[in-house]
């Protein structure tokens, strides 16, 4: 006996391989021209990275499918006024990353989340650890530790830095691209970043670095 | 080249934004300095860590979720 509800919310969720092969601007095409089986080949398509931004800012799993939810929602709302002087996906990239800073926001209803004050208050970013790494730790770890290790080390960072972690080393955003997503200048992202990847780097070294001999 | 000078320039460096005068100086530190070398390739690495690995996939109830929500909100009109 097969689970008749997950075969049928997988058919209700399939698209066709021709909807999939489809061009990206002919998709977003046919979207605002009113096609839902268009706009589903999109949300297919980036379904699973706007996932993983909300979890990457907010840290949380429950948060994370409310901003994937409402991502989308907006999208399909908002596609007639897409300009498309962007990419789709930076575009839906910009609605995400506004759900999941609202979240936050509400989350820390005592404080704002800033996106544009100084970096000077984040701590120390001067490297600490001068150990060097096990040659290939990741196969040293099962997959599920492995991403274990990597969500709490991000999950470690404040929101500003891993939300521009996010944008530019997980989406592949354009430093330009993630100015304008957050408002910030290219100078403040290219800071935030540097410190967003050495206190990484600190807290992976935590695990990753080579036993010494004592 | 000093040590802080050569970290200061780390990320730039690592997304290739940085002229080759530049480029050379710190390659000719990181061949001499062990430690900066070590920070320059860890650094390196959690980059590719990063942005290599799916890190978080999308779980199916989720993503059921998701598609029948759709459905329900937009896909009448269809």
């Amino acid at each position: 006996m097969g689970r008749p509800r997950e075969i049928i919310l997988k058919l209700m969720t399939e698209t066709s391989p021709k909807v999939a092969e489809r061009d990206e601007s002919a998709l977003v095409a046919e979207a605002k021209a009113g096609s839902y089986e268009a706009f589903e080949a999109l949300v297919n398509r980036y379904e699973q990275k706007i996932y993983r931004l909300g979890l990457n800012i907010t840290g949380n799993a429950e948060d994370a499918e409310d901003v994937l939810q409402e991502a989308f929602l907006k999208a399909f709302k908002k596609l007639p006024d897409f300009r498309e002087d962007s990419r789709f996906y930076t575009w839906l990239v910009r609605i995400a990353v506004n759900e999941g800073l609202m979240k936050l926001r509400k989350r820390r209803s005592d404080k704002s989340v800033p996106m544009d004050d100084a970096v000077n208050d984040e701590g120390e970013v001067t490297p600490r650890e001068f150990a060097d790494w096990k040659p290939n730790p990741e196969q040293q770890l099962g997959q599920t530790e492995l991403r274990a290790i990597l969500q709490q080390a991000i999950a470690s960072l404040p929101p500003i830095l891993r939300v521009v972690f996010s944008l530019r080393d997980v989406e592949g955003l354009s430093t330009e691209e993630t100015a304008a997503t957050l408002d910030l200048t290219v100078p403040a992202v290219k800071a935030r970043l540097f410190r967003a990847r050495l206190r990484l780097r600190e807290e992976l070294s935590k695990t990753f670095k080579r036993e010494t001999m004592s | 080249m000093k040590c802080q000078r050569c970290l200061q320039e780390l990320s730039e460096y690592l997304d290739r934004n940085l002229d080759e005068g530049l480029r050379h100086e710190i390659e000719a530190h990181l061949e001499k300095c062990h430690h900066c070398e070590i920070v320059f390739d860890t650094t390196r690495r959690t980059i590719e860590f990063y942005c290599e690995g799916e890190i978080f996939e999308l779980p199916s109830p989720v993503r059921a979720r998701l598609h029948a929500a759709l459905r329900r909100k937009c896909g009448t009109n269809s």
